[in-house]
């Protein structure tokens, strides 16, 4: 059975045990005289019966299905004959896929060796076997589980603080998948890119100047020896995102104090959310415009003024990226101007200042920390915005900092390492990990910063 | 004393460079909200520009001769002769007949004029109707895509025509007459990705785009809706609930490609699931989206006043039938509302499914959660990097789905709390 329908039984299953249990307990308040002799509700008993099917089951389910490729892998793999067992684990993968391909027909048995067409029957058969195993003690747990639930149903039983506490368990678990998540994501890069500085020096790493991924793939191949200095990425992230906040900081700031200072009702009720639709295009909706639309236009309009500019630019990247921001910066400065008091406008006004003038003088100064934070927040997601830059940011990796020239940054790096076929003992795939670990902290110091300051800034005044 | 000015003075003469100033400073909000508000007319002026044709087809209709000899076919419900046949064949003739001009040494360039794909439309039109052998029919094909190029985007330098002179001259012709004409493509809403631009369409992007998010929205809406539940009503004032909280905050402004690295190294490497299916997908954007419904919806837990909390609790319900019976129903619309944010977010992300394979050049509509398949952002990306022009109108158009479809969702976000949210 497919885990998504034996998902559905299992659920079926805890319906069932949700019904025995309900009637069990009212056929055991019967002879007492009513339900009012039950500790809880006949519904929670019902619901624990329910519970108790269901969890156990699903959990099973869940490890299951988690691991049971990697087993099935590692038993065809050992089940091969000794000369045909791959050295290396690319070559594993290779093996594997070529196994799954003659399994599921994609290739005809005819073209491979007949040690890997049966490694294929074999792949098949325990497939069906795990399957039919996964499928009987799933259902064997559910029922088992729900029968001893349904068993203990007595009337001294307290059913609602067993579903109760069952339920705070569930719902502390789903919480705590966010600390899962960040162990996840710290581990997963921690561990590539560990293995990335097995390869690498850190001081080529942190202080090369020339990053050239093309690594051999193989011992024979002819291929020039990588180079993984990731300065000209970081560098051309820096650039781009600067650029990027030379529209977004002045456009959404002027934006913002305009809409809560001198828009009416109206107006503001119109242009807030048209901004905000801003912020709702997807990223590559941006990429594709950057790409296909502004950066021909700049490379054009350079050209009629004789300027050389190329097809890629970090202009037009970096400009359509900051297209993207500014409902982020106009939408934080927004909060914060509108929490800066009434009070101290009125205190300027009345002393005879413009609106202007307060605006510069009393209210920004008040709103700057905030301001900051919420500029530090955009310039994180400025560095890790990735469709834009891969769509209209070329791929060269060039130390400049001219805005027409193409370069490339950390995002498109990771982008383009990790699509396609890769094998994970090779430097070039663990860079990207060691990119994306790097990404990870610079944006993590970027956001901590800066949500630390918005904080401290909202509190004053409240 | 005259040449000393009283303050007043000072001031008078000042004030029209003040009202200038202020005049000028009102006029900066005006020009960057005007610049902001542009750069959105031009984004969708030149989305629906270039994508506007993605929605006609051009098509050729033709009276096809089902000549059994010319076919070399004599019995339509035989499986191999079908598949020995020859389809082409009375296409050509029937263009020919269209075109006096061209003669059979032009056969190779009338054959052009038609989508390669023509020939099977016609064997599972002849498999389906084999009655038809014989018989001349009257049948609308796709026309080929130089010509698709050629009819809609003639004048246009941007495109290359790769029509000779004389297929245009013909072309020209065959659409005075109404054989060449265009008509709403179908065809886009219907197939799944081609390598031939005419035969391409969102089907596919459509069908994977709403199984991604049906996994994602099965499982991030009730955890993140049971995490803001434990968060703001039963977390103890403890270490770790603050750590739980700063971790939330914090991995709602990851950027995205992180969670790629995260379902690339966790759920691809680590529990060897299969790359580029919906449900790999599904998973990482859920916990990309997880912060975000857990934020919002702790939101709309705090809006429900303390009062009916407490008058629940006077009548003798325990904590969690106060939750479940009383705060969850009055905070759902403000979490619904959340989590339709949510979704569109990640509805509309390409970058972490890049990473997790979802790239794949796949032709067939996925069926289940465990098919390969795309998504519509993905598809997008996938057009818009091709080098043939006659992709960038398919990408433009499929952009213009994936915004109806985001718009709506906000639309929906937007309506659903104007009507539900209830202030107290």
């Amino acid at each position: 059975m497919q885990a998504s329908t034996l998902l559905l039984l299992t659920l079926v299953l805890a319906l069932v045990a949700y019904g025995l249990g309900y009637a069990r307990s009212r056929a055991l308040a019967m002879p007492l005289g009513g339900i009012r002799h039950l500790k809880s509700l006949p519904f929670y008993y019902g619901a624990r019966a329910a519970l108790w099917c269901v969890i156990p089951a699903i959990l099973v389910l869940a490890l299951w299905a988690a691991f049971q490729d990697k087993v099935i892998q590692a038993l065809i793999i050992g089940s091969l004959p000794p000369e045909l067992i791959p050295d290396t684990e690319g070559r594993a993968s290779l093996l594997l896929s070529q196994i799954s391909n003659v399994a599921s027909g994609a290739l005809p048995p005819g073209f491979v060796e007949p040690p890997i067409v049966e490694a294929a029957e074999r792949l098949k058969a325990l497939r069906e076997q795990s399957q039919l195993l996964m499928s009987v003690l799933v259902i064997s747990v559910s029922v088992l589980a729900g029968f001893l639930g349904w068993l203990r149903i007595q009337p001294r039983l307290n059913a609602r603080v067993q579903v109760e506490s069952i339920l705070k368990w569930l719902f502390f678990a789903s919480a705590a998948l966010a600390i899962l998540t960040t162990i996840g994501i710290i581990f997963s890069v921690a561990f590539e890119t560990f293995r990335f500085f097995q390869k690498i020096s850190f001081i080529e790493f942190f202080f090369g100047t020339n990053w050239s991924p093309q690594t051999a793939l193989r011992a024979d191949q002819v291929a020039a020896e990588g180079a993984f200095g990731m300065i000209p990425l970081f560098t051309g992230t820096l650039l781009i995102s600067a650029i990027a906040m030379v529209v977004a900081v002045p456009v959404g700031l002027l934006s913002a104090i305009y809409l809560s200072e001198y828009a009416n009702k109206h107006v503001r009720s119109v242009v807030k959310p048209l901004l905000e639709l801003l912020a709702g295009i997807p990223t590559v909706v941006y990429g594709f415009f950057a790409a296909l639309t502004v950066a021909p236009f700049i490379s054009d309009f350079a050209a009629s003024l004789g300027i050389d500019a190329s097809s890629q630019s970090a202009l037009a990247a970096g400009g359509v990226m900051g297209i993207m921001i500014i409902p982020f910066v106009s939408s934080l400065s927004d909060d914060v101007i509108n929490a800066v008091p009434q009070t101290l406008r009125d205190g300027s006004l009345a002393l005879g200042a413009t609106q202007s003038e307060t605006m510069k003088k009393v209210i920004f100064p008040a709103a700057l920390p905030g301001i900051m934070g919420g500029v530090l927040l955009a310039v994180s997601r400025a560095i890790g915005e990735t469709m834009i830059v891969v769509m209209a940011a070329g791929l060269a990796a060039n130390l400049t900092a001219n805005p027409l020239e193409t370069v490339t940054t950390v995002t498109v790096q990771i982008v383009t390492l990790l699509t396609g076929d890769q094998e994970f003992d090779s430097a070039k795939t663990l860079a990207a990990f060691a990119l994306g670990a790097m990404l990870f902290l610079a944006t993590l110091l970027l956001n901590v910063i800066a949500l630390k300051i918005v904080r401290k800034y909202r509190e004053q005044y409240d | 004393m005259t040449d000393q000015r009283s303050q007043a003075e000072i001031v008078r003469q000042s004030l029209k460079h003040r009202y200038r100033k202020e005049r000028r400073f009102r006029a900066y909000g005006i020009i960057a909200i005007a610049i902001a508000l542009s750069a959105l007319l031009v984004l969708f002026a030149d989305i629906i520009g270039k994508g506007y044709t993605g929605f006609i087809k051009t098509t050729v209709t033709l009276d096809v001769e089902l000549d059994g000899e010319m076919m070399y076919l004599d019995d339509a419900t035989d499986e191999r002769q079908l598949k020995m046949a020859d389809f082409v064949e009375p296409l050509i003739q029937a263009l020919l007949k269209e075109i006096p001009e061209a003669t059979e040494s032009d056969r190779d360039a009338v054959r052009d004029l038609i989508n390669p794909y023509a020939s099977i439309t016609l064997r599972d039109a002849l498999k389906a109707n084999p009655d038809w052998l014989g018989t001349t029919r009257t049948m609308t094909f796709l026309a080929h895509t130089d010509v698709d190029v050629y009819v809609k985007h003639g004048d246009d330098d941007a495109y290359s025509i790769k029509l000779s002179e004389q297929q245009q001259a013909w072309v020209d012709q065959l659409l005075e007459r109404g054989v060449i004409d265009t008509a709403f493509n179908d065809v886009f809403f219907s197939n799944g990705d081609s390598r031939d631009p005419s035969k391409a369409g969102v089907l596919g992007a459509i069908v994977g785009s709403l199984l991604t998010m049906f996994v994602t929205l099965v499982l991030s809406f009730p955890i993140g809706v049971a995490a803001a539940i434990y968060l703001e009503e039963f977390a103890p004032q403890n270490r770790l609930t603050d750590f739980i909280e700063v971790n939330i905050n914090n991995l709602a402004a990851v950027p995205s490609i992180i969670f790629g690295l995260l379902g690339l190294a966790v759920f691809i490497n680590l529990f060897g699931m299969p790359r580029s299916v919906p449900a790999v997908g599904g998973l990482v954007l859920t916990l990309m989206t997880l912060p975000t419904i857990i934020i919002s919806s702790r939101a709309a837990i705090k809006s429900v006043p303390p009062s009916i909390r407490e008058a629940a609790e006077g009548i003798g319900a325990s904590k969690m039938q106060v939750v479940l019976h009383h705060v969850l129903p009055l905070a759902m619309p403000g979490m619904l509302t959340g989590s339709i944010i949510g979704m569109a977010q990640a509805l509309g992300e390409t970058a972490p499914l890049l990473l997790i394979g979802m790239v794949a050049f796949i032709v067939d509509v996925p069926n289940g959660f465990f098919d390969s398949a795309t998504v519509l952002p993905v598809q997008v990306f996938l057009w818009a990097g091709s080098p043939e022009l006659a992709f960038i109108e398919r990408a433009s158009a499929a952009i213009m789905v994936l915004l109806t479809f985001l718009i709506s969702m906000n639309a929906l976000a937007i309506w659903m709390r104007k009507r539900l949210e209830r202030r107290w």
